[in-house]
């Protein structure tokens, strides 16, 4: 019966998206999302926020969400196309395909490569979208019986374990966060309307907007920072093997190689996705990992090509990035929870449209939701068709000077600041926090955990006081709830993820390694 | 010692055939120079190993010793290989030119042109036969 409830909405939801314009939303953001995916340094978050102030003109928040979703997951895709060709990630979830693809190219066989991510980021993005809907209404009834105490937890919990997932130093994470967290305090209190960090200006009353955080912390910052270092040593792209467009760019061999690693990358992709770990870095990482172990252990069956191209290294991260994209929008819209920095600026984007994702959220937006849905299979299935078409435009793309390029990306993301007030003070407030974000970088802060501090900030004290004003002021009503118990606990517990296996390595008696898993930053 | 400015185009084999032949003809060796700008990801100018691998090969099997260079990031290729020629007792420069029309000269500066006007040393511009220019 459930089946067939989705199933009808999930229909009302393609009669949406099946709307020239909507599908326009979508071929524009995916494209963008390529496009921002190839490109270093500027990544998802960004692009999102640098759009938001164009959207606010949209009578119909659908077409704004489509576009962003396609943003989010073409930027998964499109990351494959550079660390396959020039061994430059352009997305930090692309690093682990990088290792095995760019070998593969450098072997003649980069068509192979490039095919066994696109495919295997369609069947990933397709089998978890399925997923999505199907777990998506179930999670959020469950949702419907927080309370909020849990969640403050679970904002606690989020932000906490994504920050000791990502960057090289817990501390340094933790710092970025209570900056994040201070930049979200500033303005006026929500519930005594005292101000607070304001230094007696207006300006600052409305609080730090979101937009001008992002911008500052990644374009600015990272304009600053790919400018430091401007002149290296270029890279020539593997050259395409010569081929007729058609499917067949794989192998039968290929495809029997294939198949299981992109299956065993959307299993860990979209749990990872779902859970807070910072988005896809950690499943992308795991399932490399996984394909060599496994490759080790067959090795007598076919020769061991890990390290010299070996194509599940390729097929499983990258149908794991893309599957993670669909795990990370089940906490999103059914708790309103953000897993990584990404999500966090659609929460916002949400927010911007009066539209509070949660529990009630299937049942107040309905048709938003599930064309939402419905846009994610459309949106790979244009993903499928575009991408190995497109990929010379992108290599062009990857020849403008750098000086231009991020100029260009300067201008636009001033721009983006300026349209969203008219005033210079806010262009002025990114640059300062552009150099705030470009000493970040060149220290090795995460910057990731400030977006979500800025973000999530607000919200877990808002649900904080509630709280209290609930227990009359008692907080051990945060550790008498069970739920939330076993959420702090869980937050607690995250801090020492990180340290996983050098405190195996002391239980186990042996050598401790100095190693401590550590994920890149995600955009 | 003859200098070429070499890149993986038609032009810069054009240029590198030629400086083999007037090498062969004066029994003097090559200095081969590749370089980048180095400010984008991807410069298909900048040569692979490969690409030097059989630059080089064509050289020896022709009987001309050969010395490669490579520098990137100096900003300026001119600059580059007019340095390349004064610290090398260079005779002659070999540069491969593209065809322009005046009116895209007028508009292009171009490495070549400033080659030409500030080289102490004879400079040999090459083109590539127009059957190969399509």
């Amino acid at each position: 019966m459930i089946t067939q409830a989705v199933f009808g909405d999930l229909m009302h939801g393609f009669g949406t998206v099946l709307d020239p314009m909507n599908l326009l939303w979508a071929v524009l953001g995916v494209t963008l999302g390529m496009l921002v995916g190839i490109l270093p340094g500027i990544g998802p978050a960004l692009t999102i926020a640098l759009l938001l102030p164009i959207t606010f003109n949209f009578s119909d928040p659908i077409g704004a969400f489509i576009m962003f979703a396609g943003i989010y997951y073409g930027a998964m895709y499109g990351g494959s196309t550079t660390s396959i060709l020039i061994n430059t990630p352009g997305e930090s979830a692309s690093v682990a395909t990088a290792i095995e693809g760019h070998k593969m190219a450098l072997k003649g066989r980069a068509r192979a490569a490039l095919a066994t991510a696109a495919i295997g980021s369609f069947v990933a993005g397709t089998i978890s979208t399925v997923l999505l809907t199907f777990v998506a209404k179930p999670i959020g009834n469950l949702a419907s019986q927080f309370q909020s105490t849990d969640y403050f937890a679970i904002t606690l919990l989020a932000m906490v374990a994504v920050t000791a997932l990502v960057g090289h130093s817990l501390v340094r994470g933790l710092l970025s966060l209570t900056v994040g967290l201070f930049i979200g305090l500033i303005g006026l209190d929500s519930l005594s309307g005292a101000q607070r960090y304001t230094f007696g200006t207006l300006r600052l009353l409305d609080g730090v907007d979101v937009v001008i955080v992002i911008v500052g912390l990644f374009a600015i910052g990272e304009t600053l920072h790919v400018a430091s270092k401007l002149r290296s040593t270029p890279d020539r792209p593997a050259v395409l093997e010569k081929g007729r467009l058609r499917t067949g760019y794989l192998s039968k061999n290929d495809w029997k190689r294939s198949w299981a690693p992109w299956l065993r990358g959307t299993a860990l992709g979209f749990p990872f996705g779902a859970i807070p770990s910072g988005g896809a870095e950690v499943p992308t990482f795991l399932s490399y990992t996984i394909e060599r172990r496994r490759a080790r252990k067959a090795g007598r069956k076919h020769p061991d090509e890990f390290g010299d191209g070996a194509i599940e290294g390729v097929a499983g991260p990258e149908a794991a990035n893309n599957a993670s994209f669909s795990g990370v929008l089940v906490p999103l819209l059914t708790l309103g929870l953000p897993t990584s920095a990404t999500a966090a600026v659609m929460l916002a984007a949400f927010q911007i449209f009066n539209v509070q994702p949660g529990p009630q959220l299937f049942e107040d937006q309905g048709t938003l939701v599930w064309t939402l849905i419905a846009s994610l299979y459309i949106g790979n299935l244009i993903l499928l068709i575009m991408n190995l078409p497109l990929i010379q435009i992108w290599v062009q793309v990857l020849k403008v000077p750098r000086p231009l390029l991020y100029a260009g990306i300067l201008v636009f993301a001033c721009l983006g600041v300026y349209s969203l007030s008219g005033s210079g003070y806010e262009v002025l407030m990114a640059l300062l926090i552009g150099v705030v974000g470009f000493f970040m970088r060149k220290l090795d802060f995460p910057i990731a955990p400030v977006i979500l501090g800025v973000i999530l900030g607000p919200t877990m004290e808002e649900q904080f006081r509630r709280s209290l004003v609930i227990s009359n002021g008692d907080a051990s009503v945060f550790f008498t709830r069970p739920l939330s118990l076993i959420i702090i606990i869980l937050t607690v517990l995250a801090l020492f993820v990180p340290y996983l296996p050098r405190i195996v390595a002391r239980i186990r008696g042996t050598q401790a390694s100095r190693d401590r898993l550590t994920f890149g930053e995600d955009d | 010692m003859i200098l070429v400015g070499y890149v993986p185009t038609p032009e810069g084999e054009a240029a590198l055939e030629a400086a083999a032949a007037e090498a062969e003809l004066r029994g003097a060796s090559v200095l081969l120079l590749n370089t980048s700008r180095g400010d984008a990801y991807i410069d298909s100018r900048y040569a692979n190993q490969a690409e030097l691998d059989a630059a080089e090969a064509r050289l020896r099997e022709r009987g001309v010793e050969v010395t490669i260079q490579q520098a990137v990031g100096s900003g300026d290729v001119a600059a580059e290989l007019l340095r390349a020629a004064e610290q090398n007792e260079v005779k002659l420069i070999v540069l491969g030119l593209r065809r322009r029309s005046p009116v895209g000269k007028l508009i292009l500066g171009s490495t070549a042109q400033r080659v030409l006007l500030e080289s102490p040393v004879p400079v040999l511009a090459v083109k590539v036969p127009s059957s190969r220019d399509d």
